[in-house]
């Protein structure tokens, strides 16, 4: 065996700090080993598949005709309900990744590494947009088959699964923070479920706010902000147009990244 | 260049608290370029925790440490350029094959997709991995898994290496292998941190060994003299026949010129200083047709060199800490 000699006279001049050129090729690089991971085992990807149709043909069927009186006409209420829903079941489990590294020893070698502290997190969570991805696809192909046309035509579709998409990458820095946070990853996607379901169900995903009593609308349309991502997709799709409340899901958005990514890398730092 | 250009680490009282248990008590080292340190010491006695403050995973809560001159904590990045590290939970992708993982982190250090690849192909080969580039590490065996581990550590081919426990688990034959591979790195320029529970491991592979209990230094010499100072192995024979074992001690004393200890009706037990002269105490015994059914020698153990260097037993120890 041959070893080529180390660069102790060091080739490039040794930097005390990652620019941010390095710090996102970084994260572009371990955003493709987590989807090389994720295309050798393809099988995983199935979860991301069968929930949304469960959820679809579940909702539909079971609450289409009491609450719309016919499943056409409730598609267009749900789909967009749905479509958060499932991205959501997706996202509460974005930091089970980081976990597993962290259990085997990746994390401590990443960390010993000159890469940007962000990259790891960052990385993963990037990667798991193919999964929202495929969760939205699958949402509307399966309302599709119901007979969903939604008006504003397939440009609307394909802008309402990047707008949750981008709605569900967010959040994951939420989830990703709180299994940073806890001792297991069981308790963390426990968490996860209990924070999802309220906020998912105290909201119009499902059913039209009008026809609740008046403290639990304002509830639902002025303190769940999830509320305002689930109408301003519904008028995308049915109008397509950006009303008042996509800007204001869009500043929320911002308002999570600038406060938890700062958190979880934080949180990576000395925890993971 | 500074006055520290020939010393690849140097640390200075370097302590780590975890609640109420010092898990490294105030820890100096002082590795030189190009040799190998050897860290020695039981489970729990901090090996791994100095490593992981030297290699900036943790932040020291007292002391300070430089690597090649710069400071762990104001100069962290700069420390991350210069190491490597390969820890004792192999940080490898099952999922992935072994040039990919090995590309990843190529990647990683900042290297174009061709010359990852060509760095990853180069070390497959000399790490002996060249024919299952492209197989699922699931049909890795352990050792398969720790070459390439340490190969994972050498892709940005760092001036120091920290090994922690690089042979724990492999079998005797892989590990003969691990240590030729550690020596080959070292005379490329390489300065090597590496922890261990043998004695012997460190005797085989170290410049200096560093001795450590209980988060502190115990000791810190070459191991010749460490041997020395914890007593050299020993002799152990037992005869076939045991009207025998007065005569053969007699014989086994006379030849190795030291004193013999009866510890059975038919085992001696003798130090051996000098493992040449056992086959003068095998012919002798031979010649004056006594049997033998078993011999042994048998180094110190890692228990004996504490109970020389601290004067407690490990249960002693484990006493203490509870």
């Amino acid at each position: 065996m041959t070893y080529s000699t180390v660069m102790l006279a060091a080739e490039q001049p040794l930097k005390n700090r990652v620019g941010i050129g390095r710090a996102i090729s970084n994260s572009c690089t371990l955003a493709y080993r987590a989807l090389l991971k994720m295309s050798k085992n393809p099988e995983i990807l199935v979860d991301f598949v069968v929930l949304p149709v469960m959820f679809t043909l579940l909702f539909t069927f079971l609450f289409g005709g009491a609450i719309s009186g016919s499943i056409s006409n409730y598609l267009p209420i749900a789909i967009p309900g749905v479509l958060l829903m499932s991205s959501l079941t997706n996202c509460t489990t974005a930091g089970s990744k980081l976990r597993e590294d962290a259990n085997k020893g990746t994390t401590s070698r990443f960390k010993s590494m000159p890469i940007a502290r962000i990259a790891p997190v960052a990385g993963s969570l990037t990667a798991d947009l193919v999964r929202y991805a495929v969760g939205g696809t699958t949402v509307f192909t399966t309302g599709y088959a119901l007979g969903y046309r939604p008006q504003a035509g397939i440009l609307a579709v394909i802008a309402s699964i990047l707008f949750m998409m981008l709605v569900a990458w967010s959040l994951s820095w939420v989830f990703a923070f709180i299994s940073m946070c806890t001792r297991t990853i069981s308790t963390a996607s426990a968490i996860g479920v209990v924070v999802m379901f309220p906020l998912v169900f105290l909201s119009n995903a499902f059913v039209p706010a009008e026809t609740m009593p008046r403290w639990l609308q304002y509830l639902v349309l002025h303190i769940n902000p999830l509320s305002g991502v689930v109408t301003a997709v519904r008028q995308l799709l049915s109008r397509g147009t950006l009303g008042p409340e996509f800007w204001f899901a869009g500043f929320g958005i911002l308002v999570i990244l600038a406060v938890f990514i700062p958190l979880t890398i934080n949180a990576y730092k000395r925890k993971a | 260049m500074n006055s520290n250009a020939t010393l690849a680490v140097e640390a200075h009282g370097l302590v780590k608290s975890f609640g109420d248990k010092r898990a490294v008590d105030g820890v100096s080292l002082r590795i030189p370029t190009a040799s190998i340190c050897g860290v020695l010491g039981p489970n729990g006695a901090g090996k791994t925790t100095t490593i992981n403050m030297l290699a900036t995973l943790t932040k020291p809560d007292a002391g300070t440490a430089e690597v090649f001159g710069h400071d762990l904590l104001r100069e962290a990045h700069v420390v991350r350029q210069l190491i490597g590290l390969t820890g004792q939970f192999a940080s490898i992708d099952e999922d992935l094959t072994a040039l990919e993982n090995l590309m990843i982190f190529g990647r990683l250090y900042g290297y174009s997709r061709r010359d990852s690849k060509r760095k990853a192909s180069g070390l497959l080969e000399e790490f002996e991995l060249g024919d299952v580039a492209n197989r699922s590490l699931s049909t890795f065996s352990g050792g398969m898994r720790r070459r390439l581990d340490l190969a994972v550590s050498l892709v940005s081919q760092p001036p120091l290496l920290f090994l922690d426990e690089p042979t724990t688990g492999l079998d005797p034959r892989t590990r003969t292998q691990m240590w030729q591979t550690i020596r080959t790195l070292v005379k490329g320029g390489s300065t090597v941190l590496l922890t261990t529970q043998y004695l012997e491991e460190a005797d085989q592979l170290a410049d200096n060994i560093v001795v450590i209990d209980k988060g502190q230094v115990v000791a810190s010499d070459t191991p010749d003299q460490l041997k020395r100072s914890v007593g050299s192995s020993s002799l152990h024979l037992t005869v076939k026949d045991a009207a025998n074992s007065a005569n053969a001690a007699q014989i086994v004393q006379r030849v190795l010129n030291t004193k013999v200890q009866l510890a059975r009706a038919c085992e001696l037990i003798a130090p051996m200083a000098n493992i040449d002269r056992l086959t003068d105490v095998l012919t002798t015994l031979r010649d004056a047709g006594i049997a033998l059914s078993r011999v042994n020698i048998l180094q110190p153990t890692l228990d004996e060199v504490f109970f020389a260097l601290t004067g407690k037993r490990s249960k002693d120890r484990e006493k203490e800490d509870n």
